[in-house]
């Protein structure tokens, strides 16, 4: 029997259709959810609600539940190829994105050695920086390549601590609908990653204004959607992160963190 | 009476003066008298209200009445006469740098940080209000409430919270929680008396009515309906329930009698529910902090967010807000 699937979206855990109970045909076929500022509302309260407990895991067990996720794409490998269009182009991606996932496990308790530094201050002071996580993060997704840089932008704003309210690439939702499923299936809490589809103009410009969202990764916007967002940004001093190297580095993880200084007087 | 009970001397020293304004008979006649509430039609009318969509202007004025009606409360151990003093700073201007915002209509506190609240709000149109009678259980001694209320009073309060003894309520002692009523509405003076029915715990619909009725009966200026300390708490349909007692009540003697909504009130959409239940059930006569309240402690900020995405159209954080 054909069991045709609901594409929803995932909010705080839990896969739900959009409140306004709209959907749109990205590609003419599949009914996928076309979210509101409402849904957009919702996740980020999630995502707030979220963020200390995963920020106090240990760097290890944040790793470790990035491992999972890159098990669980990885056992769904199959279904990914196909969400791509099959062949060996979707088989690289999907590769990718499993090795990126793992890559960035790697990197949670490694990530304060080489950001992480100690200052030399001319006073009887131990002086130290140490990066944090910045919070709520919006992703704008990049269109191509749907999963592998879906993927890239989660895993390095995850990394670091932060939790993600994503929304997924609009001519092309499907991918990152269904990579919300393998984080569902990881171990990350209710609420750290949020995927939402739908027009962008609907939930750009709410996501880029929220005062609740403190970074906003623009990956895969538009120029002039960069800087819509980059003007919205600014009531909040929003991070705006404008990475094009399609490429993983610990330097992409930095870009998701603040920096804290302390001083510790010594020698008193 | 209950010649087995140590107390019961004292109980007979301070009730007997009012025991008397309603016999024995005549309650027993008056609570057989309240009529039973229909339960589901009751949820699904709640339901109903809660549904209704509240925007743009009509949500602003809605919004402002909420903090106009709200009793900002800290009913903690830990409550510190520090706590109180920011609290009413936080009562008498809400949003810091913003006048139009107004203030609240109470501070809700602990008998004993009563001369706190008292020190800080004098000079504004903020009330004080205190709970008594060992809420939140009402498990004591007549004698102990009834000095726990004066004590309040003279401390400075213009607002009694007290609880009904819901075990004698319970137990078809109504006599008991009457006279107690009674009892403490005298020791209110010339304070305004709020009755916590605690609804969580009296298990139907039929008896937060009739608790409902004999609060009335028995002199409350206000019903309430939870202390916040017990699961579940105020609830929209109890209210609706509360409401429907205060409307026929005032339909019998012509007093009108407030209403409190306490307990679980965190967001915006539900005080907005509450005054659409209000509304619909006792008109636009009773949207006024004189005739009602709502308890909550963590509700004004998500209140003040609410105003402030209405006014610039952008979703708020509570990073920007006081702490409360």
């Amino acid at each position: 029997m054909d069991v045709r699937k609901t594409y929803k979206l995932f909010v705080n855990g839990e896969f739900v259709r959009s409140e306004s109970g709209r959907a749109y045909r990205p590609d003419g076929s599949v009914n996928v959810p076309r979210g509101s500022r409402k849904d957009l509302r919702d996740a980020v309260r999630a995502a707030r609600t979220a963020f200390p407990a995963w920020a106090a895991r240990t760097a290890m067990n944040r790793g470790q539940i990035l491992y999972r996720a890159a098990e669980m794409l990885d056992s769904r490998g199959a279904q990914f190829i196909g969400l791509l269009g099959g062949g060996a182009k979707a088989r690289r991606e999907v590769d990718q994105a499993v090795e990126t996932l793992v890559w960035y496990a790697g990197w949670t308790d490694k990530l304060p050695q080489i950001a992480g530094t100690v200052n030399p201050v001319a006073g009887p002071y131990f002086n130290f920086t140490l990066p944090e996580p910045t919070g709520v993060v919006g992703i704008v997704a990049p269109g191509e390549p749907a999963l592998a840089g879906m993927v890239r932008r989660l895993a390095a704003a995850l990394c670091g601590g932060n939790v993600v309210v994503a929304l997924a690439p609009e001519s092309r939702p499907l991918p990152a609908l269904t990579l919300a499923e393998v984080f569902a299936t990881s171990d990350f809490p209710a609420g750290v990653v949020n995927v939402l589809s739908g027009q962008r103009r609907e939930l750009l410009p709410w996501l880029a204004a929220h005062m609740d969202v403190n970074a906003i990764d623009v990956a895969g916007c538009t120029l002039d959607e960069v800087k819509a967002a980059e003007a919205a940004a600014a009531d909040n001093v929003k991070r705006v992160i404008k990475v094009t190297a399609d490429e993983a580095s610990p330097y992409l993880i930095t870009a998701f963190m603040e920096m804290k200084t302390v001083w510790h007087p010594i020698g008193m | 009476m209950c010649p087995s009970q140590p107390n019961c001397a004292e109980r007979r020293r301070i009730i007997p003066v009012v025991a008397t304004a309603l016999s024995l008979t005549h309650l027993g006649s008056l609570m057989r008298g309240v009529r039973s509430v229909d339960e589901v039609g009751a949820d699904e009318r709640a339901a109903s209200l809660a549904k209704r969509s509240i925007k743009k202007a009509s949500k602003l004025w809605a919004l402002d009445l909420a903090v106009r009606c709200m009793d900002l409360t800290t009913l903690e151990g830990s409550d510190t006469p520090g706590k109180v003093t920011a609290l009413c700073a936080k009562g008498i201007r809400p949003k810091p740098g913003d006048a139009t915002i107004p203030s609240v209509a109470a501070i809700c506190v602990y008998p004993a940080r009563v001369a706190d609240a008292v020190a800080h709000l004098s000079g504004s149109n903020v009330r004080v209000a205190s709970v008594a009678t060992a809420f939140p259980s009402g498990q004591s001694f007549p004698s102990i409430k009834i000095a726990e209320t004066e004590e309040a009073v003279r401390a400075g309060a213009h607002e009694i919270d007290m609880v009904i003894d819901r075990g004698a309520f319970l137990s078809g002692d109504y006599q008991r929680v009457y006279d107690e009523v009674v009892a403490v509405k005298e020791a209110c003076g010339t304070a305004h008396l709020k009755v916590i029915l605690e609804t969580g715990e009296l298990g139907t619909y039929d008896a937060v009515r009739r608790a409902s009725i004999l609060a009335m009966a028995a002199g409350a200026d206000f019903i309430k309906t939870s202390t916040g300390k017990v699961q579940p708490a105020a609830t929209l349909p109890v209210s609706l329930v509360m409401m429907e007692a205060i409307r026929d009540f005032v339909r019998e003697t012509g007093r009108p009698v407030g209403f409190k909504a306490a307990g679980g009130i965190r967001t915006s959409k539900q005080a907005i529910a509450y005054l659409v239940v209000l509304y619909e059930t006792l008109g636009s006569g009773w949207m006024t902090p004189d005739l009602f309240r709502l308890g909550a402690s963590t509700l004004l900020n998500d209140v003040l967010m609410q105003i402030d995405k209405e006014r610039t159209g952008v979703y708020q954080s509570g990073d920007y807000f006081t702490i409360d």
